[in-house]
């Protein structure tokens, strides 16, 4: 801190402060603070609000585990149907395909970020980093919108494989997957770019002797990755999947646009809360649910592959 | 085992550069062979066609007669010692070392005795499960020697790994490397740029320039019979004068400078024509205020002495102004000229080389 004062003069210094204070407050933490707090109340009308019937009780995170219904599962030949709250089984879900988003992302980005940290010549290297921030550029609307349509029933990907007479009759890209196949490539191409750069920068962090050396003492291509490029890249990766799950599960936009008759997602339920029912106390609640057990998902996941936070912020 | 290696008419191309240009040399099995140069004289190059992570644009390369061409470095029977020594920074010293056995499917009980005993090898047992970051520069080095031992290798392949440590240490190590090597038997083909390192340790020596290797032969013939002017600059110090040869007889013949006509004796492929150079190493140059007739010698003025413990070096120059060195052995009764006097150098004849002035000139125009 004194070094700060020392180097750019307290007015300077101040300012700054001050920003970042002004910032973490106004703009992080009392916004959340109040909708933290809401989430304990009920749902009243305007004139009600701090009268008698305000109070504080838990019931609008127990709504998750209200409104039961039969699902049926198949445990090999055996059918079992167990009553599971609707809101409950959706939340899972969305922590299901986001992992399965993120996974995804994973498996395309690390040979992608491996040819540029390691195999492609440097003097291309900006051309292609730049081919692939382009997209970034573009709104996170758009990208989902061109996905739409190249995805619709009789949309430009349908009419292509057509033409091309690999399919007859025009499919439909989104009802794959139990319904959520449109959602993961819209997810998947969103957010892959968190993905790859972290991991890219953990590579060409990579010294190239090493893996040199790991050929020269004769590991063949999966031992090379398995047992020395992998591990060093453990943080950046980690980095890359925290914010790809975490952007994952709280989508909106995605979710909504590329989804299939069969698709719900958490955020669904929020925004429903929020804006149809107009219950913001439920919505927050349920907002809290999906912040702390996506937080709660994200530390067990690193506990596992033992990452720490600190790796992280590398 | 061990093998032989041989480069039989290797060029590599680089986009720019030829950086190995038509070199053959065969290296024996059981040899430690060095490759001696200045930095970007091709000599890492060929390193990494031996080791196979490049392959050359022409010729071959043979480890124990067999031709290596399109086997990768995983699968050749060479294990490399980087000169960052690039040791596996997240395994431990024992996962290091077997690495290359775990590799080969060796169960870990065996893998873990194997490292203990290569440990002991290197002489540094029970380090087996700290980290490389927590090894001093010395321990470090000892441990890649051992990690690349453990694969068995028939070809050692090093990469003036002694280049990071400090001047006692690597001397150290010296003596060390070539124990193990001697120890195991295995061929050992050494990359450096420091004389001193390759000098000592090698059964022989190739100096390289520009691509180009411009002598093989034992460390001895290097350094006394060098093969042209760039060997004889690049290996050790010379006073060198330009100038030419007027007769020759017999392997010896005159040189003639623009300080006077010397006896000399004739280097590699030197005949009436040939473009050369006279030079004389420092050891070899002695003092005489009154030379006898027909002696070489030549009137100097000292300008300084430096005195390095058991020599002192004597700065000159004669009266064309061009510097020239002395070192004298260190003697308190007979000491060196002060600086200032004005005195006469001589040197016998069969220390007197005349050398042909190699097409790798561009060391020697440095300085």
């Amino acid at each position: 801190m004194s070094e700060l004062f020392r180097r750019y003069g307290s007015g300077l210094t101040y300012t700054a402060i001050a920003l970042t204070a002004f910032w973490l407050l106004v703009l992080v933490i009392f916004p959340y603070a109040g909708l933290f707090e809401q989430s304990f109340r009920p749902y009243l009308p305007v004139t009600e609000i701090n009268g008698p019937n305000d109070h504080y009780y838990i019931d609008n995170y127990l709504k998750l585990f209200s409104n039961s219904q039969d699902m049926t599962f198949g445990i090999g030949s055996l059918d079992v149907t167990i009553p599971i709250p609707i809101h409950l089984w959706v939340f899972f879900i969305t922590i299901v395909y986001s992992s399965l988003a993120t996974l995804i992302v994973f498996a395309i980005c690390y040979p992608i970020a491996y040819c540029l940290a390691k195999v492609l010549k440097p003097s291309l290297l900006p051309t292609y980093l730049l081919l692939l921030v382009i997209p970034l550029w573009v709104s996170e609307l758009m990208r989902s919108f061109s996905w739409y349509i190249i995805l619709s029933l009789k949309g430009p990907l349908t009419i292509v494989l057509q033409t091309l007479g690999i399919i007859t009759d025009p499919i439909h890209w989104t009802w794959g997957m139990n319904g959520y196949s449109g959602i993961m490539v819209g997810l998947v191409y969103t957010y892959i770019l968190f993905m790859l750069f972290p991991m890219y920068n953990a590579m060409t962090s990579l010294d190239s002797n090493q893996i040199e050396a790991a050929e020269d003492l004769g590991a063949g291509i999966f031992r090379k990755h398995w047992r020395v490029i992998l591990p060093h890249c453990k943080p950046g990766i980690a980095s890359g999947c925290v914010t790809v799950f975490m952007l994952s599960a709280s989508s909106l936009l995605v979710p909504n646009l590329l989804a299939s008759p069969k698709s719900r997602w958490f955020t669904e339920v929020i925004q429903q809360w929020m804006f149809e029912t107009h219950d913001w106390n439920a919505g927050a609640a349920y907002a809290f649910i999906l912040l702390f057990t996506c937080t709660l998902f994200v530390t067990v996941m690193m506990r596992v592959f033992k990452v720490g936070f600190a790796d992280i912020a590398k | 085992m061990t093998a032989g290696v041989e480069l039989a008419d290797v060029t590599m191309d680089f986009a720019k550069y030829r950086a190995v240009d038509n070199v053959s040399v065969k290296v024996n099995p059981g040899e430690f062979f060095s490759f001696l140069g200045p930095s970007g004289c091709g000599k890492t190059t060929i390193l990494r066609m031996v080791s196979g992570f490049i392959e050359p644009t022409q010729g071959k390369v043979l480890i124990g007669d067999q031709d290596m061409k399109g086997i990768g470095p995983n699968k050749r029977p060479t294990a490399m010692i980087f000169q960052n020594l690039a040791l596996f920074p997240l395994m431990t010293v024992w996962e290091n070392i077997s690495f290359g056995l775990e590799v080969r499917g060796v169960d870990k009980a065996t893998r873990r005795k194997r490292a203990e005993e290569l440990l002991n090898l290197v002489e540094l047992p029970g380090v087996g499960e700290r980290f490389a970051s927590q090894l001093s520069g010395g321990q470090r080095q000892r441990v890649a020697i051992a990690r690349a031992l453990a694969v068995e290798p028939q070809v050692m392949l090093l990469d003036e790994p002694l280049s990071a440590l400090d001047l006692k240490l690597r001397q150290h190590m010296r003596a060390e490397l070539r124990a193990i090597q001697k120890r195991t038997n295995v061929t050992f083909i050494y990359i450096t740029h420091d004389q001193g390192e390759a000098l000592a340790m090698s059964d022989r020596v190739a100096v390289m320039s520009r691509g180009q290797i411009q002598q093989v032969d034992v460390p001895q013939k290097i350094y006394n019979t060098p093969a042209n002017g760039f060997v004889a600059s690049f290996v050790g110090e010379n006073n060198k004068y330009s100038g030419q040869l007027t007769s020759i007889a017999k392997g010896q013949g005159k040189f003639k400078t623009d300080v006077g006509e010397f006896a000399v004796t004739l280097g590699e492929g030197v005949n009436q024509d040939s473009k050369c150079r006279l030079y004389v190493r420092p050891e070899h140059v002695d003092f005489s205020a009154k030379p006898k007739a027909g002696e070489n010698a030549i009137p100097v003025t000292v300008e300084s002495v430096s005195f390095e413990g058991n020599f002192a070096t004597v700065h000159m120059r004669d009266k064309q102004g061009h510097k020239l060195a002395a070192e004298v052995r260190n003697d308190p009764l007979n000491p060196p000229p002060q600086a200032g006097t004005s005195t006469n150098i001589t040197f016998d004849q069969d220390k007197a080389l005349a050398l042909l002035d190699s097409e790798a000139v561009a060391y020697e125009e440095k300085d």
